[in-house]
Parts: C-alpha cells; sequence; structure tokens
C-alpha cells in the first residue's frame, strides 16, 4: 500500500496471506448449498449423489485452507486460538440445534450423516474465516 | 458520496486514541439473554409446541430483517457522514451488541421456520407455496453466506483492531468496506424475504 505506513509493525502484518478466509467461506457457501438441496426435499430424501458431492468439496476447501494456515510464518496463532475457540463454542451450539431439528424430524439413515458432516464443516468454517481474519492482522510475539 | 467520505476519511493511517476504554468483543451481560432465546427455542422444537414456533420464527425473522434494513439504509449513511472520532465511538458501543443480537435473531428464524413450514405442510411438494419456500432458503442461503463468511469475521476484525493502543484507521476502513459492498445484496435479499413471507403468511 502507502509508503506512509510501510515501517509500522501494524502494516506489517498486512503482508501477502493465502486465501484462507475465502476458501473457508467457499466450504460454507457448498454446506449452506447442500442444506438448502436436502431442505427442498424434506421430507422425502434428497438426491444424495450431489448433496454427496457438495459436502466433499466443502471438506476439501476446508481441509486445504488449513493445510495453507499452517504453513503461513510468523503467524499470531495465540489470537487465532483465542478467537477460535469462543467461536467455535458459539457455532457447535448453533449445529448442535440444527441437528437437534433434523433428529426431531426424523432424519435418519444417510441423510443424517450427510447432515451432520455438513453441519461439522460449517461449526468448523465460520470459526476459521473469523479467527483468520482477526489473526491476520494482530501481532505475531 | 457518502461511500467516498467514508473510504476517505479512514484512511487515515494509525490514529492513537489514548485513554480509550477497552471494547469487549462480546459483552457479557447479553449472553445470558442468549442463552434464554437459545432454550426458547430448543424447548419450542422439542414439545413441538406451536405458539413458541411462531413467536420465534416470526419475532426473530422481524428482527433480523429490520435490525438489517435499518442499519443498511439509515445508520450506514450517517455514519458515513460522521467524523473519525464519533464513528469509532459508535461502532465500538454498536458493534459489540450485533455480535450478541444478530447470530441470536438469525438462530431463533431458521431454526424455528423449518418446523413451521413442516407443520404447515409447505415442505410437502404438492404444496402451492412449496416454490416459494425454496426461494426463500436460497435467498436465507445467500444472506447466511455474506453474514457468516464475510461480515462477521469483519465486524470482530475492526473490534480487535479498535482494541489495539495504535489502530490503523486505514484497515478498519478496508474491512468496513465489506459492509458497504454486500448492503446491497442484503438489502434485496431482506426485501426479497419480506415478499415470499407475507405472500406465504396469506395464502
Amino acid at each position: 500500500m502507502s509508503a506512509t505506513s510501510s515501517h509500522s509493525p501494524a502494516v506489517q502484518s498486512d503482508r501477502p496471506v493465502p486465501p484462507v478466509g475465502w476458501l473457508s467461506t467457499a466450504a460454507l457457501g457448498l454446506v449452506v448449498v447442500g442444506g438448502i438441496l436436502l431442505a427442498s426435499y424434506a421430507p422425502r430424501v434428497a438426491p444424495l449423489g450431489l448433496a454427496t458431492a457438495l459436502l466433499c468439496g466443502a471438506i476439501v476447501l476446508l481441509v486445504l485452507a488449513g493445510a495453507l494456515l499452517a504453513r503461513i510464518k510468523d503467524f499470531a496463532w495465540a489470537t487465532f486460538a483465542s478467537v477460535f475457540r469462543w467461536a467455535l463454542l458459539a457455532y457447535v451450539i448453533a449445529s448442535g440445534m440444527i441437528e437437534f431439528a433434523f433428529v426431531h424430524d426424523h432424519t435418519r439413515g444417510s441423510s443424517l450423516v450427510l447432515v451432520t458432516l455438513m453441519l461439522v464443516v460449517f461449526a468448523l468454517s465460520v470459526p476459521t474465516t473469523m479467527a483468520f481474519t482477526v489473526a491476520r492482522y494482530a501481532e505475531t510475539r | 458520496m457518502s461511500e467516498e467520505v467514508m473510504v476517505n476519511d479512514v484512511a487515515a493511517p494509525h490514529v492513537p486514541h489514548a485513554g480509550r476504554p477497552q471494547i469487549h468483543v462480546v459483552p457479557l451481560r447479553g449472553l445470558p439473554v442468549a442463552g434464554v432465546a437459545v432454550i426458547f427455542v430448543a424447548l419450542s422444537i422439542g414439545f413441538n409446541w406451536r405458539w413458541g414456533l411462531v413467536f420465534n420464527h416470526v419475532v426473530g425473522g422481524g428482527l433480523w430483517t429490520g435490525i438489517d434494513l435499518f442499519v443498511g439504509l439509515v445508520i450506514g449513511p450517517i455514519l458515513g457522514r460522521l467524523s473519525i472520532p464519533a464513528r469509532a465511538e459508535f461502532s465500538a458501543r454498536f458493534m459489540p451488541k450485533m455480535v450478541i443480537i444478530m447470530p441470536t435473531v438469525v438462530l431463533m428464524t431458521l431454526a424455528t421456520g423449518f418446523q413451521v413450514a413442516r407443520n404447515a405442510g409447505n415442505l410437502v411438494a404438492t404444496n402451492p407455496n412449496h416454490a416459494w419456500l425454496i426461494v426463500s432458503f436460497c435467498v436465507v442461503g445467500v444472506m447466511a453466506t455474506i453474514a457468516l463468511g464475510i461480515l462477521e469475521p469483519a465486524n470482530i476484525a475492526v473490534l480487535y483492531e479498535m482494541n489495539k493502543p495504535v489502530p490503523n484507521g486505514e484497515r478498519i476502513g478496508r474491512l468496513m468496506q465489506r459492509f458497504i459492498y454486500t448492503a446491497g445484496i442484503t438489502g434485496v435479499m431482506q426485501i426479497a424475504t419480506l415478499v415470499i413471507m407475507t405472500r406465504l403468511g396469506s395464502r
């Protein structure tokens, strides 16, 4: 960016980083589409092939985000862990509520497994995006 | 005009705020209220409590849509015309509250909405409301992805930045631009929600 702030510690942390946030947000987008697909067929069984493909795509994106994240040097891991922990708690509660609704509605078998795995991706992707967005700008010491 | 002013104003980097009180990113006093709402939603679903389901869905949905439109169309443009210190002071008090309020109203709306639709028979493919329901799923999906994947992380990052001894104004401005870029999409989606839900409710 501008030369005016190139030597400040705050702007040093604005260095280029891998697109971890966008990858985990894309994973979220895929499980949202998968969730819409499953919900739009309820109470019938949705075509599981497409839903499984969306889930697999989301898992690949999330794993890729994690791998890229792990390779970042001088990252504010303490800040990342702090934000991730609390966000995870919040989104596990939200996911648990959605899972409860599906179980209560007698969703069973493969559909329930798919929903559960999608909710796991949901509960991991949002905290990952959130913690990464905060930590990328935090001091690394 | 307002967007230009906003971007230029916040572009002043490293504005120190000596003696500022620390911002609580998550206001702890709001957590019990959110907890009560979550328990209320769980009980309503668990006991298939018709009034509870409708209450959570209508109240949660009304607040979600109302707050989104009010913030996007009224508060946002006003905020863009304020001075940097005024904007920072308002945001420091306003944004932590949104961290509690928005996920709570979204959870109330979505978790019970599916049950309301199921009880009303709208999930059945032959129901005349079914197509409208699928459109509403898509609208909610777009809003949820924008809110959870783009706006909420930016909101939290801005609050952390404002808690630093020397906040980076340029960085805050860049993060806040996400709200400007997505406000139009969110506004259209919320108006679509109003149209769909009033249509479903009147058939």
